[in-house]
Protein backbone atom coordinates (compact mmCIF):
# COMPACT_ATOMS: atom_id res chain seq x y z
CA UNK A 1 0.00 0.00 0.00
CA UNK A 2 3.11 2.29 0.59
CA UNK A 3 3.69 2.57 -3.42
CA UNK A 4 0.35 2.00 -4.21
CA UNK A 5 0.60 4.51 -7.15
CA UNK A 6 1.65 3.23 -10.70
CA UNK A 7 4.73 5.58 -11.69
CA UNK A 8 3.45 8.83 -13.81
CA UNK A 9 5.92 10.41 -15.12
CA UNK A 10 3.58 13.18 -16.39
CA UNK A 11 2.90 13.33 -12.26
CA UNK A 12 2.66 16.99 -10.84
CA UNK A 13 4.36 15.94 -7.76
CA UNK A 14 7.24 13.08 -9.22
CA UNK A 15 6.76 10.12 -7.77
CA UNK A 16 9.56 9.55 -5.58
CA UNK A 17 13.08 8.73 -6.29
CA UNK A 18 14.88 5.54 -5.62
CA UNK A 19 18.01 5.98 -3.89
CA UNK A 20 19.96 5.18 -0.78
CA UNK A 21 18.09 7.77 1.44
CA UNK A 22 14.93 4.92 0.49
CA UNK A 23 16.78 3.26 3.53
CA UNK A 24 15.55 5.98 5.75
CA UNK A 25 12.06 5.96 7.49
CA UNK A 26 10.09 9.05 5.97
CA UNK A 27 9.63 10.56 8.97
CA UNK A 28 12.75 10.95 9.54
CA UNK A 29 13.36 12.38 6.31
CA UNK A 30 10.89 15.37 7.03
CA UNK A 31 12.35 16.30 10.33
CA UNK A 32 15.83 16.22 9.19
CA UNK A 33 14.88 18.93 6.82
CA UNK A 34 13.20 21.28 9.30
CA UNK A 35 15.94 20.95 11.60
CA UNK A 36 18.41 21.26 9.24
CA UNK A 37 16.01 24.91 7.69
CA UNK A 38 16.20 25.84 10.99
CA UNK A 39 19.44 25.49 12.00
CA UNK A 40 20.64 26.78 7.99
CA UNK A 41 18.58 30.05 9.09
CA UNK A 42 20.34 30.58 12.37
CA UNK A 43 23.56 31.07 10.46
CA UNK A 44 25.00 34.48 9.27
CA UNK A 45 28.86 33.86 8.36
CA UNK A 46 29.13 33.60 4.76
CA UNK A 47 31.54 30.43 4.57
CA UNK A 48 29.74 29.09 7.43
CA UNK A 49 26.19 28.99 5.20
CA UNK A 50 28.22 28.61 1.65
CA UNK A 51 29.11 25.38 3.82
CA UNK A 52 26.01 24.17 4.24
CA UNK A 53 24.82 24.57 0.94
CA UNK A 54 27.72 22.68 -0.73
CA UNK A 55 26.97 19.72 2.04
CA UNK A 56 22.87 20.23 0.76
CA UNK A 57 24.01 20.07 -2.88
CA UNK A 58 26.25 17.21 -2.31
CA UNK A 59 22.93 15.68 -0.60
CA UNK A 60 20.52 16.07 -3.77
CA UNK A 61 23.40 14.16 -5.37
CA UNK A 62 23.65 11.25 -2.83
CA UNK A 63 19.63 11.07 -3.07
CA UNK A 64 20.15 11.04 -6.55
CA UNK A 65 17.46 13.66 -7.95
CA UNK A 66 17.40 13.73 -11.34
CA UNK A 67 19.25 16.57 -13.18
CA UNK A 68 16.12 17.70 -15.00
CA UNK A 69 13.51 18.10 -11.78
CA UNK A 70 16.75 19.33 -9.51
CA UNK A 71 16.97 22.43 -11.72
CA UNK A 72 13.20 23.26 -12.10
CA UNK A 73 13.18 23.34 -8.70
CA UNK A 74 16.20 25.66 -8.50
CA UNK A 75 14.91 28.01 -11.28
CA UNK A 76 11.81 27.71 -9.07
CA UNK A 77 13.52 28.68 -5.67
CA UNK A 78 15.82 31.12 -7.49
CA UNK A 79 12.76 33.35 -9.21
CA UNK A 80 11.62 33.94 -5.73
CA UNK A 81 14.72 34.72 -4.11
CA UNK A 82 15.90 37.06 -6.67
CA UNK A 83 12.60 38.88 -6.65
CA UNK A 84 13.43 39.07 -2.61
CA UNK A 85 17.26 40.17 -2.76
CA UNK A 86 17.65 41.94 -5.37
CA UNK A 87 16.96 45.61 -4.31
CA UNK A 88 19.27 44.70 -0.91
CA UNK A 89 22.81 45.93 -2.46
CA UNK A 90 21.11 49.48 -3.10
CA UNK A 91 18.79 49.99 -0.39
CA UNK A 92 21.20 48.38 2.76
CA UNK A 93 23.56 51.59 4.07
CA UNK A 94 27.45 51.56 4.45
CA UNK A 95 30.94 51.22 2.55
CA UNK A 96 30.13 51.85 -1.69
CA UNK A 97 31.18 48.84 -3.58
CA UNK A 98 30.18 49.23 -6.86
CA UNK A 99 27.50 51.25 -9.20
CA UNK A 100 24.94 50.05 -11.35
CA UNK A 101 22.44 52.13 -13.36
CA UNK A 102 23.72 55.05 -10.95
CA UNK A 103 22.66 53.06 -7.88
CA UNK A 104 25.29 52.45 -5.34
CA UNK A 105 25.99 48.90 -4.16
CA UNK A 106 27.38 48.96 -0.89
CA UNK A 107 29.37 45.88 0.40
CA UNK A 108 26.89 45.86 3.51
CA UNK A 109 24.16 45.19 1.02
CA UNK A 110 26.06 42.59 -1.16
CA UNK A 111 26.62 40.46 2.07
CA UNK A 112 23.23 40.99 3.22
CA UNK A 113 22.08 39.60 -0.08
CA UNK A 114 24.46 36.70 -0.58
CA UNK A 115 23.26 35.37 3.18
CA UNK A 116 19.85 35.54 2.10
CA UNK A 117 20.99 33.81 -0.75
CA UNK A 118 23.03 31.08 0.41
CA UNK A 119 20.59 30.17 2.88
CA UNK A 120 17.51 29.75 0.98
CA UNK A 121 19.41 27.22 -1.61
CA UNK A 122 21.03 25.41 1.64
CA UNK A 123 17.64 25.07 2.99
CA UNK A 124 15.83 24.63 0.15
CA UNK A 125 18.46 22.32 -1.40
CA UNK A 126 17.99 19.91 1.69
CA UNK A 127 14.77 19.99 1.44
CA UNK A 128 14.27 18.77 -2.67
CA UNK A 129 16.75 16.08 -1.16
CA UNK A 130 15.12 15.16 1.79
CA UNK A 131 11.26 15.36 1.31
CA UNK A 132 11.05 16.38 -2.68
CA UNK A 133 12.29 13.00 -3.49
CA UNK A 134 9.57 10.97 -1.05
CA UNK A 135 7.07 9.43 -2.96
CA UNK A 136 4.46 11.59 -2.17
CA UNK A 137 2.15 9.22 -0.27
CA UNK A 138 4.85 8.52 1.74
CA UNK A 139 5.44 12.21 2.97
CA UNK A 140 1.85 12.14 3.54
CA UNK A 141 1.71 9.20 5.99
CA UNK A 142 4.80 10.43 7.80
CA UNK A 143 2.75 13.89 8.31
CA UNK A 144 0.28 11.30 10.02
CA UNK A 145 2.89 9.72 11.82
CA UNK A 146 4.80 12.77 13.15
CA UNK A 147 1.49 13.97 14.95
CA UNK A 148 -0.56 15.83 12.35
CA UNK A 149 -4.10 16.52 13.39
CA UNK A 150 -5.91 13.20 12.21
CA UNK A 151 -8.36 16.05 10.03
CA UNK A 152 -5.35 17.47 8.72
CA UNK A 153 -4.01 14.10 7.75
CA UNK A 154 -6.83 13.34 5.94
CA UNK A 155 -6.86 16.06 4.34
CA UNK A 156 -3.55 15.58 2.87
CA UNK A 157 -3.73 12.10 1.94
CA UNK A 158 -6.84 13.20 -0.33
CA UNK A 159 -5.25 16.29 -1.79
CA UNK A 160 -2.26 13.96 -2.61
CA UNK A 161 -4.28 10.91 -3.64
CA UNK A 162 -6.26 13.76 -6.08
CA UNK A 163 -3.71 16.09 -7.55
CA UNK A 164 -2.37 13.81 -10.35
CA UNK A 165 -6.38 12.97 -11.30
CA UNK A 166 -7.32 16.60 -11.40
CA UNK A 167 -4.42 17.85 -13.30
CA UNK A 168 -5.27 14.77 -15.96
CA UNK A 169 -8.99 16.83 -16.06
CA UNK A 170 -7.89 19.81 -16.24
CA UNK A 171 -5.53 18.67 -19.22
CA UNK A 172 -8.24 17.12 -21.16
CA UNK A 173 -10.31 20.41 -20.11
CA UNK A 174 -7.50 22.46 -22.06
CA UNK A 175 -7.27 19.90 -24.86
CA UNK A 176 -10.70 20.58 -25.10
CA UNK A 177 -10.42 24.60 -25.48
CA UNK A 178 -7.50 24.11 -28.09
CA UNK A 179 -9.49 21.44 -30.03
CA UNK A 180 -11.95 24.53 -30.13
CA UNK A 181 -9.63 27.46 -31.02
CA UNK A 182 -8.36 28.72 -27.74
CA UNK A 183 -5.39 30.46 -28.30
CA UNK A 184 -4.25 32.43 -24.54
CA UNK A 185 -3.09 35.37 -24.52
CA UNK A 186 -3.14 38.91 -22.50
CA UNK A 187 -6.90 39.68 -23.03
CA UNK A 188 -10.16 39.76 -20.78
CA UNK A 189 -11.60 36.81 -22.93
CA UNK A 190 -8.59 34.54 -22.49
CA UNK A 191 -9.41 35.29 -18.91
CA UNK A 192 -12.73 34.88 -19.11
CA UNK A 193 -11.33 31.67 -20.25
CA UNK A 194 -9.54 30.72 -17.85
CA UNK A 195 -12.10 31.61 -15.20
CA UNK A 196 -14.74 29.27 -16.60
CA UNK A 197 -11.84 26.59 -17.04
CA UNK A 198 -10.96 27.09 -13.14
CA UNK A 199 -14.58 26.94 -12.28
CA UNK A 200 -15.56 23.90 -14.18
CA UNK A 201 -12.14 21.69 -12.75
CA UNK A 202 -13.91 22.80 -9.66
CA UNK A 203 -17.21 21.46 -10.30
CA UNK A 204 -15.70 18.19 -11.47
CA UNK A 205 -13.87 17.95 -8.47
CA UNK A 206 -17.00 18.59 -6.27
CA UNK A 207 -18.87 15.92 -7.91
CA UNK A 208 -15.82 14.01 -7.76
CA UNK A 209 -15.99 14.17 -3.86
CA UNK A 210 -19.58 12.98 -3.42
CA UNK A 211 -18.86 9.93 -5.35
CA UNK A 212 -15.60 9.67 -3.09
CA UNK A 213 -17.76 10.39 -0.19
CA UNK A 214 -20.49 7.91 -0.89
CA UNK A 215 -17.81 5.35 -1.91
CA UNK A 216 -15.98 5.35 1.31
CA UNK A 217 -19.77 5.21 3.25
CA UNK A 218 -20.01 2.02 1.46
CA UNK A 219 -16.99 0.74 3.35
CA UNK A 220 -17.82 2.30 6.53
CA UNK A 221 -16.48 5.62 6.82
CA UNK A 222 -17.40 6.73 10.37
CA UNK A 223 -14.73 9.98 10.17
CA UNK A 224 -12.31 8.00 11.48
CA UNK A 225 -9.30 6.95 9.25
CA UNK A 226 -7.04 3.74 10.77
CA UNK A 227 -3.91 5.32 12.14
CA UNK A 228 -1.46 5.22 10.10
CA UNK A 229 1.28 2.47 11.61
CA UNK A 230 4.52 1.47 9.83
CA UNK A 231 8.10 -0.05 11.68
CA UNK A 232 10.10 2.19 13.94
CA UNK A 233 13.11 4.37 13.72
CA UNK A 234 15.88 2.30 12.99
CA UNK A 235 20.05 2.30 12.95
CA UNK A 236 19.89 4.03 9.74
CA UNK A 237 17.57 7.31 11.37
CA UNK A 238 19.95 7.62 14.07
CA UNK A 239 22.81 7.48 11.92
CA UNK A 240 21.07 10.07 10.11
CA UNK A 241 20.03 11.97 12.62
CA UNK A 242 23.30 12.16 14.42
CA UNK A 243 24.78 13.15 10.42
CA UNK A 244 22.30 16.26 10.42
CA UNK A 245 23.32 17.04 14.24
CA UNK A 246 27.23 17.08 13.75
CA UNK A 247 26.94 19.35 10.36
CA UNK A 248 24.66 21.92 12.34
CA UNK A 249 26.90 21.85 15.67
CA UNK A 250 30.33 21.85 13.19
CA UNK A 251 28.70 24.99 11.54
CA UNK A 252 27.83 26.86 14.60
CA UNK A 253 31.14 25.91 15.93
CA UNK A 254 33.16 27.26 12.79
CA UNK A 255 31.25 30.04 13.10
CA UNK A 256 31.74 31.33 16.58
CA UNK A 257 35.71 30.29 15.97
CA UNK A 258 35.97 32.81 12.95
CA UNK B 1 4.63 35.44 -4.24
CA UNK B 2 6.42 33.24 -1.99
CA UNK B 3 9.14 34.13 0.49
CA UNK B 4 12.47 32.16 0.98
CA UNK B 5 14.29 30.87 3.84
CA UNK B 6 16.78 33.72 5.13
CA UNK B 7 14.52 36.71 4.25
CA UNK B 8 12.36 36.84 7.14
CA UNK B 9 13.29 37.78 10.72
CA UNK B 10 12.94 35.05 12.98
CA UNK B 11 10.24 37.13 14.93
CA UNK B 12 8.14 37.56 11.81
CA UNK B 13 8.87 33.97 10.95
CA UNK B 14 8.11 32.71 14.24
CA UNK B 15 4.89 34.95 14.69
CA UNK B 16 3.96 33.91 11.17
CA UNK B 17 3.83 30.27 11.98
CA UNK B 18 2.21 30.89 15.16
CA UNK B 19 -1.25 32.67 13.68
CA UNK B 20 -1.00 29.62 10.91
CA UNK B 21 -1.38 27.52 13.72
CA UNK B 22 -4.28 28.77 15.16
CA UNK B 23 -6.02 29.50 11.56
CA UNK B 24 -4.95 25.84 10.63
CA UNK B 25 -7.08 24.75 14.16
CA UNK B 26 -10.20 26.83 13.42
CA UNK B 27 -10.42 25.73 10.30
CA UNK B 28 -10.22 21.77 11.08
CA UNK B 29 -12.68 22.38 13.88
CA UNK B 30 -15.12 23.46 10.61
CA UNK B 31 -14.20 20.03 8.87
CA UNK B 32 -16.60 17.31 9.79
CA UNK B 33 -15.84 13.65 8.80
CA UNK B 34 -18.47 14.44 5.88
CA UNK B 35 -16.38 17.12 4.71
CA UNK B 36 -12.91 16.20 4.65
CA UNK B 37 -12.97 14.16 0.90
CA UNK B 38 -14.48 17.69 -0.43
CA UNK B 39 -12.11 19.45 1.17
CA UNK B 40 -9.31 17.42 0.42
CA UNK B 41 -10.67 17.26 -3.71
CA UNK B 42 -10.46 20.79 -3.73
CA UNK B 43 -7.43 21.76 -1.82
CA UNK B 44 -5.94 19.63 -4.93
CA UNK B 45 -7.95 21.48 -7.61
CA UNK B 46 -6.90 24.91 -5.80
CA UNK B 47 -3.16 23.11 -6.03
CA UNK B 48 -3.67 22.26 -9.96
CA UNK B 49 -5.32 25.19 -10.77
CA UNK B 50 -2.53 27.22 -9.10
CA UNK B 51 -0.23 26.02 -11.68
CA UNK B 52 -2.24 27.44 -15.07
CA UNK B 53 0.08 30.10 -16.28
CA UNK B 54 -1.32 33.45 -17.41
CA UNK B 55 0.34 34.87 -20.35
CA UNK B 56 0.81 38.76 -18.69
CA UNK B 57 2.55 40.55 -21.76
CA UNK B 58 6.16 39.73 -22.03
CA UNK B 59 6.07 36.87 -19.07
CA UNK B 60 3.06 34.36 -17.34
CA UNK B 61 2.44 34.70 -13.75
CA UNK B 62 1.18 31.96 -11.82
CA UNK B 63 -2.64 31.94 -10.32
CA UNK B 64 -3.06 32.00 -6.71
CA UNK B 65 -7.23 31.66 -6.63
CA UNK B 66 -6.89 32.65 -2.58
CA UNK B 67 -10.17 34.26 -3.39
CA UNK B 68 -12.03 32.11 -4.79
CA UNK B 69 -10.75 29.13 -2.08
CA UNK B 70 -12.10 31.66 0.48
CA UNK B 71 -15.61 31.44 -1.36
CA UNK B 72 -16.21 28.15 -2.06
CA UNK B 73 -14.52 26.80 1.59
CA UNK B 74 -14.89 29.27 4.02
CA UNK B 75 -12.60 28.82 7.23
CA UNK B 76 -11.48 25.31 5.71
CA UNK B 77 -9.29 27.54 3.27
CA UNK B 78 -7.11 27.79 5.72
CA UNK B 79 -6.13 23.86 6.16
CA UNK B 80 -6.99 23.44 2.76
CA UNK B 81 -4.31 26.35 1.37
CA UNK B 82 -1.91 25.10 4.03
CA UNK B 83 -1.87 21.57 2.37
CA UNK B 84 -1.66 23.28 -1.02
CA UNK B 85 1.62 25.45 0.31
CA UNK B 86 3.16 22.46 2.09
CA UNK B 87 3.09 20.62 -1.14
CA UNK B 88 4.60 22.99 -3.12
CA UNK B 89 7.31 23.49 -0.75
CA UNK B 90 8.15 20.31 -0.31
CA UNK B 91 7.61 19.01 -4.06
CA UNK B 92 8.27 22.27 -6.61
CA UNK B 93 10.87 24.52 -4.29
CA UNK B 94 8.28 27.42 -3.84
CA UNK B 95 9.18 29.29 -1.13
CA UNK B 96 10.83 28.29 1.89
CA UNK B 97 10.55 25.67 4.95
CA UNK B 98 10.74 28.33 7.68
CA UNK B 99 8.95 30.62 5.72
CA UNK B 100 5.84 28.76 5.29
CA UNK B 101 3.86 29.97 8.17
CA UNK B 102 4.16 33.08 6.68
CA UNK B 103 3.54 32.43 3.29
CA UNK B 104 0.17 30.10 4.50
CA UNK B 105 -0.87 33.28 5.94
CA UNK B 106 -0.67 35.61 3.11
CA UNK B 107 -3.21 33.09 0.99
CA UNK B 108 -5.20 31.58 3.58
CA UNK B 109 -5.47 34.63 5.67
CA UNK B 110 -6.84 36.84 2.67
CA UNK B 111 -9.04 33.64 1.45
CA UNK B 112 -10.71 34.01 4.92
CA UNK B 113 -11.49 37.39 4.73
CA UNK B 114 -12.68 37.96 1.50
CA UNK B 115 -15.31 35.03 2.54
CA UNK B 116 -16.49 37.12 5.42
CA UNK B 117 -17.23 40.42 3.47
CA UNK B 118 -18.05 38.62 -0.13
CA UNK B 119 -19.13 35.26 0.61
CA UNK B 120 -22.57 36.34 1.02
CA UNK B 121 -23.35 38.54 -1.71
CA UNK B 122 -21.53 35.55 -4.18
CA UNK B 123 -23.77 33.26 -2.83
CA UNK B 124 -27.12 35.20 -2.80
CA UNK B 125 -26.83 37.71 -5.82
CA UNK B 126 -28.02 36.53 -9.42
CA UNK B 127 -24.95 35.41 -11.64
CA UNK B 128 -24.06 39.20 -12.78
CA UNK B 129 -23.67 40.03 -9.14
CA UNK B 130 -22.25 36.95 -7.40
CA UNK B 131 -19.50 37.32 -10.78
CA UNK B 132 -19.00 41.23 -9.19
CA UNK B 133 -18.83 40.12 -6.05
CA UNK B 134 -16.01 37.33 -7.12
CA UNK B 135 -13.98 39.90 -9.06
CA UNK B 136 -13.84 41.86 -5.20
CA UNK B 137 -12.82 39.05 -3.62
CA UNK B 138 -10.20 38.14 -6.16
CA UNK B 139 -9.04 41.83 -6.35
CA UNK B 140 -8.74 41.75 -2.63
CA UNK B 141 -7.70 38.23 -1.66
CA UNK B 142 -4.36 39.57 -3.35
CA UNK B 143 -4.06 42.94 -2.22
CA UNK B 144 -4.42 41.47 1.18
CA UNK B 145 -1.75 38.55 0.28
CA UNK B 146 0.82 41.12 -1.05
CA UNK B 147 0.04 43.28 2.18
CA UNK B 148 0.90 40.61 4.00
CA UNK B 149 4.25 39.99 2.58
CA UNK B 150 5.40 42.87 1.88
CA UNK B 151 5.03 43.97 5.84
CA UNK B 152 7.07 40.71 6.83
CA UNK B 153 9.74 41.71 4.68
CA UNK B 154 9.32 45.09 6.19
CA UNK B 155 10.03 44.01 9.43
CA UNK B 156 12.89 43.02 8.45
CA UNK B 157 14.86 46.47 8.61
CA UNK B 158 14.99 49.42 6.65
CA UNK B 159 16.91 47.54 3.76
CA UNK B 160 14.01 45.69 2.69
CA UNK B 161 11.57 48.45 2.78
CA UNK B 162 12.22 48.82 -1.42
CA UNK B 163 11.95 45.15 -1.74
CA UNK B 164 8.71 44.92 -0.24
CA UNK B 165 7.50 47.69 -2.00
CA UNK B 166 8.49 45.87 -5.19
CA UNK B 167 6.57 43.07 -4.14
CA UNK B 168 3.83 44.94 -3.40
CA UNK B 169 3.92 46.90 -7.00
CA UNK B 170 4.17 42.88 -8.33
CA UNK B 171 0.79 42.07 -7.25
CA UNK B 172 -0.89 44.88 -9.26
CA UNK B 173 -0.98 43.18 -12.13
CA UNK B 174 -2.12 40.13 -10.41
CA UNK B 175 -4.83 41.41 -9.13
CA UNK B 176 -6.66 42.75 -12.38
CA UNK B 177 -5.69 38.68 -13.60
CA UNK B 178 -7.52 36.94 -10.38
CA UNK B 179 -10.36 39.55 -10.66
CA UNK B 180 -11.15 38.48 -14.40
CA UNK B 181 -10.31 35.28 -13.37
CA UNK B 182 -12.42 35.05 -9.94
CA UNK B 183 -15.39 36.72 -11.77
CA UNK B 184 -16.07 34.17 -14.37
CA UNK B 185 -15.17 31.19 -12.44
CA UNK B 186 -18.06 32.54 -9.32
CA UNK B 187 -20.39 33.30 -12.35
CA UNK B 188 -20.18 30.07 -13.52
CA UNK B 189 -20.51 28.24 -10.14
CA UNK B 190 -23.50 30.12 -9.09
CA UNK B 191 -25.35 29.46 -12.88
CA UNK B 192 -24.08 25.65 -12.35
CA UNK B 193 -23.43 24.85 -9.22
CA UNK B 194 -25.02 27.27 -6.74
CA UNK B 195 -24.54 25.07 -3.95
CA UNK B 196 -20.60 25.39 -3.99
CA UNK B 197 -20.80 29.03 -3.03
CA UNK B 198 -23.70 28.16 -0.71
CA UNK B 199 -21.67 25.58 0.92
CA UNK B 200 -19.00 27.78 2.60
CA UNK B 201 -21.62 29.41 4.67
CA UNK B 202 -23.66 26.52 5.37
CA UNK B 203 -21.00 24.28 6.02
CA UNK B 204 -17.61 25.00 6.57
CA UNK B 205 -18.53 27.20 9.46
CA UNK B 206 -17.12 26.32 13.08
CA UNK B 207 -18.79 24.14 14.26
CA UNK B 208 -19.68 26.12 17.50
CA UNK B 209 -21.01 28.79 15.11
CA UNK B 210 -23.35 26.34 13.20
CA UNK B 211 -25.33 24.96 15.72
Amino acid sequence: LGRARPHDPASVLGAGVRGPLDRLDPRARVLGAVVWAVGVVALSDLAALAAAAALAAGLTVAAGVPCGALLRRVAALDGFLLAAVATLPFSTPGAPAAEVLGLTATREGLRLAAEIALTANAAALAAIALVGALDPVAFGRALGRLGAPPALAQLTAFALRYVDVLAQEGRRLRAAMKARGFRPGPDGRSLRAFGWLVGMTLVRALDRSDRILDAMKCRGYDGRAPAADGPPFGPADALFGAGVAAALVGLHAAQALR
Amino acid sequence: MHIVDGALANEVALAGAAMTAAGVAVGLRALTPERIPAAGVLSAAFFVSSLIHVPLGPVSAHLTLSGLAGLVLGWAAFPALFVGLTLQTAFLGFGGVTALGVNTLAMAGPAVAVWALCGRGAARGGPQAAALWGATAGALAIALGAVVVAGALALGGPAFRPAAALALAAHVPLMAVEAALTAAAVGLLRRVRPEALGAAAALFLPARARR
